[in-house]
């Protein structure tokens, strides 16, 4: 097979500048102009629908499908909403399409805004992301100095849009995108109880779709090279499984952790957990091996290096347990790392950012934490491996215990941790072991 | 005469077009006061809460959600420096950078030095991970801060 040339990351890779006259040399806004000129929005939509596109944020949603669920010929106002609020740990590849190619995701903006009619489009950002945020301001701005944005957009009567930069202020739990939502309208983000989903009732009660950074560059691609261009890059979908939507085009992948080199790159889906280690991360660092890794930020679980067959695709983690490919950022830890040490960070950040609305995350995670806390301390109680995992199963909506998926990625790691890795759990709780390789400072 | 400046004042007013809700401009307000007070004093909460038709009890039950904001008795310093400690930065040091910090500065995860200069916080991830450990300098992210790399970085925030 030919050497994939990436797509998303063509720009960057070669430090195209971000203004739009660069965007434009390089063929930006091409694939707007074609589907202003020559496509109805319901053909972008189907275009959308044909190329298989999942979102990129997280779930893996088909996002042709999500948009269909809009209310038919509704008077509006419809609202898009752009999820920047990228927070899984060691996730960072929107950031860098935002920083350095903002044209792209704008551009992905405009079209879809086309094709599901919304007039207003509120870009989420993170607060962390202020560079980013800078960037995608100052492209918002040409745009409107250009036609590309407000009244009559590229000449075309009765194409208006309006994109406004909305920040964040340090929430994981605003990546959801019924908490993204309540934040936007000013309030703690809060989660919402779904039905209704967003594109019935969703942005100050108005239809809206929810779509990721990534997702939206992806939109001009599509648009521009065509569905069965997409649909050609990746993994098609089983024809033997109907509800299988296949892990179809160009997907960007952090590489974080031990590795020799951390970075972002861009490929097809479908390449194993190993393959993305040694022919894109360098293989571990200082020469040491691969103890395990998290294969799709922390919430998806975490696997021994045993298991690095596993395909980076949206079917194959759930194969080994993971709850999915997530946003397909895999970080990986050396041979010395305690994988106590990995789950009680983690078990910490899912304390920190859970929102506190439903019970059983709320003090699930608090759980979880003290627990973790104390096997790492050498204080750990026989039971403690049955309770932490009686409790991952507990909470979450899979089991249907609460709003939204928080706790299901809260819990998931630690289950998975406590049944790949039980021997070490066992070595810590038998022993008292204790751990001092991460300092306990800023531990509260 | 308020806490709030003309000008963050037109700047609030000025946003209330972008949204169908006042309410929703309840962040954006808060940062601005923030960004200019380096706390959200109780008295700017029942200023913006007029701006927006809203009682201040709504626009404070927002404002402590995020962890972002500070009132009047934990002011920011001049700069605020976040520490991560999101898994990627932690395996790679971030903690110790974050130790370090906290030592030579005399202050606890979330203080301030006592010349009002620096405060010291830590972060969960801040998506900065193919540089772990990293920091935030207010919102800019600074890849590969080593502890020891520690004393360069402060000798450039004090210049």
């Amino acid at each position: 097979m030919a050497d994939f040339e990436p797509v998303l990351l063509r720009r960057i890779l070669k430090n195209a500048s971000p203004s739009l006259e660069a965007y434009r040399g390089d063929g930006g806004y091409k694939a707007l102009e074609k589907a202003l000129n020559t496509m109805t929005p319901q053909q972008v939509t189907q275009a959308v629908i044909d190329s298989k596109l999942r979102g990129r944020g997280g779930a893996g949603f088909p996002t042709g499908v999500k948009w269909t669920f809009l209310p038919k010929g509704h008077p509006g106002p419809i609202y898009l909403c752009i999820n920047a609020d990228e927070s899984e740990p060691c996730t960072f590849n929107n950031r860098i399409l935002m920083d350095q190619d903002p044209h792209q995701v704008i551009e992905g903006i405009i079209l879809s805004s086309y094709a599901i009619g919304a007039t207003t489009a509120y870009y989420y950002v993170r607060y962390e992301y202020g560079d980013a945020t800078r960037a995608t301001q100052k492209a918002i701005d040409e745009c409107y100095a250009a036609g590309l944005l407000g009244k009559n957009i590229a000449g075309k009567q009765g194409f208006n849009l309006d994109i406004f930069v909305h920040r964040g202020a340090g929430a994981y739990i605003c990546g959801e995108e019924t908490g993204l939502i309540e934040s936007l309208e000013g309030k703690r983000a809060w989660p919402r109880i779904k039905p209704p989903f967003p594109a019935v009732e969703g942005a100050f009660r108005k239809p809206t779709i929810v779509n990721n950074v990534e997702t939206m560059a992806c939109i001009t691609h599509i648009v521009e090279r065509g569905a069965d261009w997409f649909r050609s890059i990746g993994v098609p979908p089983d024809p033997n499984n109907p509800r299988d939507n296949g892990s179809t085009g160009p997907k960007l992948f952090c590489i974080s952790g031990h590795v020799n080199k951390p970075g972002v790159v861009e490929l097809p889906m479908g390449l194993t957990v190993r393959d993305l280690l040694e022919k894109h991360g360098g293989g571990i660092w200082e020469g040491k091996k691969a103890k395990g890794a998290i294969p799709g930020g922390v919430s998806m679980g975490v696997i021994p290096d045993t298991e690095f067959d596993m395909r980076l695709d949206f079917n194959g983690p759930a194969k080994y347990g993971c709850l999915g490919l997530g946003t397909a950022a895999v970080t990986y830890f050396d041979q010395d790392t305690s994988i106590v040490d990995v789950l009680y960070n983690i078990c910490r950040f899912f304390e920190h950012e859970s929102c506190g609305q439903c019970t059983p995350c709320r003090e699930g995670t608090g759980w979880m934490h003290k627990i973790v806390d104390r096997i790492r301390k050498g204080q750990g109680r026989y039971d403690d491996l049955k309770i932490l995992e009686e409790v991952g199963d507990q909470i979450g909506i899979t089991p249907g215990t609460t709003i939204c998926g928080l706790a299901d990625g809260a819990g998931w790691p630690v289950k998975l941790a406590v049944r790949k890795f039980r021997s070490e759990f066992e070595s810590y709780i038998k022993n008292g072991k204790k751990t001092h390789s991460l300092t306990l400072v800023g531990a509260h | 005469m308020g806490v709030l400046s003309e000008k963050i004042v037109a700047d609030i007013k000025a946003l209330l077009s972008r949204y169908p809700s006042k309410q929703a401009v309840t962040l954006p307000a808060l940062h601005m006061v923030q960004d200019e007070l380096r706390c959200v004093p109780l008295e700017a909460i029942r200023e913006i809460a007029d701006l927006l038709d809203l009682a201040p009890s709504e626009v404070h039950d927002t404002m402590s959600f995020y962890g972002i904001f500070r009132d009047e008795q934990h002011k920011l310093g001049k700069t605020r420096l976040w520490v991560c400690r999101g898994l990627a930065c932690a395996i790679r040091g971030g903690e110790d950078t974050l130790a370090t910090l906290c030592d030579k500065l005399h202050v606890k995860p979330g203080g301030t030095t006592p010349d009002g200069q620096i405060t010291v916080e830590f972060a969960e991830c801040i998506g900065v991970c193919e540089g772990a450990p990293a920091v935030l300098i207010d919102d800019r992210g600074r890849p590969d801060v080593t502890p020891d790399k520690v004393d360069g970085l402060l000798a450039e925030l004090r210049r």
